[in-house]
């Protein structure tokens, strides 16, 4: 039984500067998987969920969100990329969760939260604010909801922004290192968040650096280095049986 | 006589003195609104990736930052009247000549500075807009431009203390601003230490207050729920139900 993946990638390639980011990746998520990614810095794994959110074109390759293709169509053989404003409407069901946060500093933490459901879902001000209020609850921030990002610590910052990509109901939630930036001491309240979402079902892709993390809460980790997928695993396999060469010295470095 | 203490009293409550000092005003308002929406588009062509919207940006930006305003306002008055005849009439007065003249150069120096609050708006707001789905142009109003305009907000006090200032050229276009009240006044009775004082007084009570005004509208964009919270407690029946304690 192979049931049909919510977001899938197909070969797929990126270059910035001269430099080829991703050399053809392939890769794929089925509804309530959660992916963790791992891999050194400038692997590529970061550019695969920009791509996957269409926050940039690839250069080629395919991009599938419910088996339909997004970011791009073909036309007479040709790939064309779609203008922004389609992009922006596609992008609604991806949600994604920086490494730094991004909260809009000049709107309280329920006003950010609020933010894409009144502006780009068209929903009342007084059911948007309900929403976000019971959304801020679930990440255990009800009682900050009127203070400021500058007012947050940055574990608090991590979990509006997380309230906020998911209070748009996306079908997957991808997560950029959401905790590389963090004090160590303010980890656990995200990592906790993440945790209780993955439990609820929610399909989601996590790149970081946290491997007990990914270990405990992953259905399958993967390992991305210079630019394409060395090794895909359960968590068990991966770490305790790792395949590949390049993932057994990577794995040498992380404990 | 030194300086007659009767006659600068006499002038600072005149009514002319008043006229003067709010057509002043009512030029530097009208010029910055008119140099804040040139300025704007300039901006947005000066960081364009299109070429087509570069060059005439560029062009604009460098043409009248190198005219000198007083120089604009003898044009707009003389120079271009001569060359286009509707100008001749008389709805084309002072005011509307120095009001649109100064705007036209101040553009220039407002497109600059909103460039520069633009540019320095964090890269990630936008990405974090656009990942939620929000078009281009909800991404430049609801998350964009708060934040550039509370950049800009200095520098543009600044440039509107200057637009009341540059308001005095308008003099040389015979328009009856703060600086012409005393100049005629002058002209007339010779009393210069008295007639200018009160242009003095009034220019210092003015700039004082769009300085305090100023502060006010910074104070709005601080951005913090203390401010907010004073506002909230204010009213009961949102204070009980966003359950501030």
């Amino acid at each position: 039984m192979t049931q049909q993946a919510v977001l899938q990638v197909k070969d797929l390639h990126k270059t910035y500067n001269g430099n080829q980011v991703l050399k053809g990746v392939e890769f794929d998520i089925t509804k309530g998987q959660v992916k963790a990614v791992l891999g050194p810095s400038g692997s590529g794994k970061s550019t695969m969920l920009r791509l996957m959110a269409l926050l940039e074109p690839a250069d080629s390759g395919e991009i599938l969100l419910k088996g339909s293709r997004i970011g791009s169509r073909e036309h007479k053989g040709k790939v064309l990329h779609l203008p922004e404003r389609a992009l922006a409407v596609q992008r609604q069901e991806v949600g994604m969760v920086f490494q730094r946060f991004n909260l809009f500093p000049h709107l309280s933490a329920v006003r950010n939260v609020m933010l894409g459901l009144t502006s780009v879902k068209g929903i009342s001000h007084h059911e948007a604010r309900a929403q976000a209020r019971e959304m801020l609850q679930k990440v255990g921030l009800d009682n900050r909801a009127d203070h400021f990002p500058s007012e947050l610590s940055g574990g608090q910052q991590q979990r509006v922004a997380i309230a906020r990509a998911l209070v748009m109901n996306p079908s997957v939630m991808l997560f950029d290192e959401p905790t590389s930036a963090l004090d160590p001491e303010l980890v656990g309240e995200v990592l906790e968040v993440m945790e209780n979402l993955a439990e609820s079902g929610m399909t989601m892709i996590v790149v970081t650096h946290e491997v007990r993390f990914a270990r405990r809460v992953a259905n399958q980790v993967t390992l991305f280095d210079g630019g394409v997928i060395v090794e895909q695993a359960e968590p068990e396999e991966f770490f305790t049986n790792p395949q590949h060469e390049r993932t057994r010295k990577f794995l040498s470095h992380v404990h | 006589m030194f300086f007659d203490p009767n006659i600068f009293f006499e002038q600072l409550v005149s009514v002319d003195y008043i006229k003067g000092a709010a057509l002043s005003v009512a030029v530097a308002i009208v010029s910055l609104i008119l140099a804040t929406v040139i300025g704007f588009f300039m901006a947005i062509g000066r960081t364009a990736k299109q070429p087509y919207l570069r060059a005439p940006a560029h062009f604009y930006v460098w043409f009248f930052r190198a005219i000198p305003a007083l120089l604009v306002l003898l044009i707009m008055w003389n120079a271009l009247p001569q060359m286009i005849p509707a100008l001749r009439a008389d709805w084309f007065s002072p005011f509307i000549a120095a009001s649109v003249g100064l705007g036209l150069v101040e553009a220039a120096f407002m497109s600059e500075i909103i460039r520069s609050a633009l540019l320095s708006v964090d890269e990630g707001q936008a990405l974090a807009g656009r990942a939620l789905g929000m078009s281009p142009a909800k991404v430049m109003i609801k998350v964009i431009l708060p934040q550039a305009i509370r950049i800009a907000l200095p520098p543009t006090g600044n440039e509107f203390i200057g637009l009341i200032k540059y308001s005095s050229l308008a003099s040389v276009i015979s328009l009856r601003e703060l600086l012409t009240t005393a100049q005629v006044g002058v002209n007339i009775t010779f009393r210069y230490a008295e007639y200018y004082a009160a242009a003095i007084v009034y220019y210092l009570v003015i700039v004082s207050i769009l300085s305090f005004l100023q502060n006010r509208l910074e104070r709005k964009f601080a951005w913090t729920s203390k401010t907010a919270k004073a506002k909230k407690s204010a009213d009961p029946a949102v204070a009980t139900q966003v359950g501030i304690s």
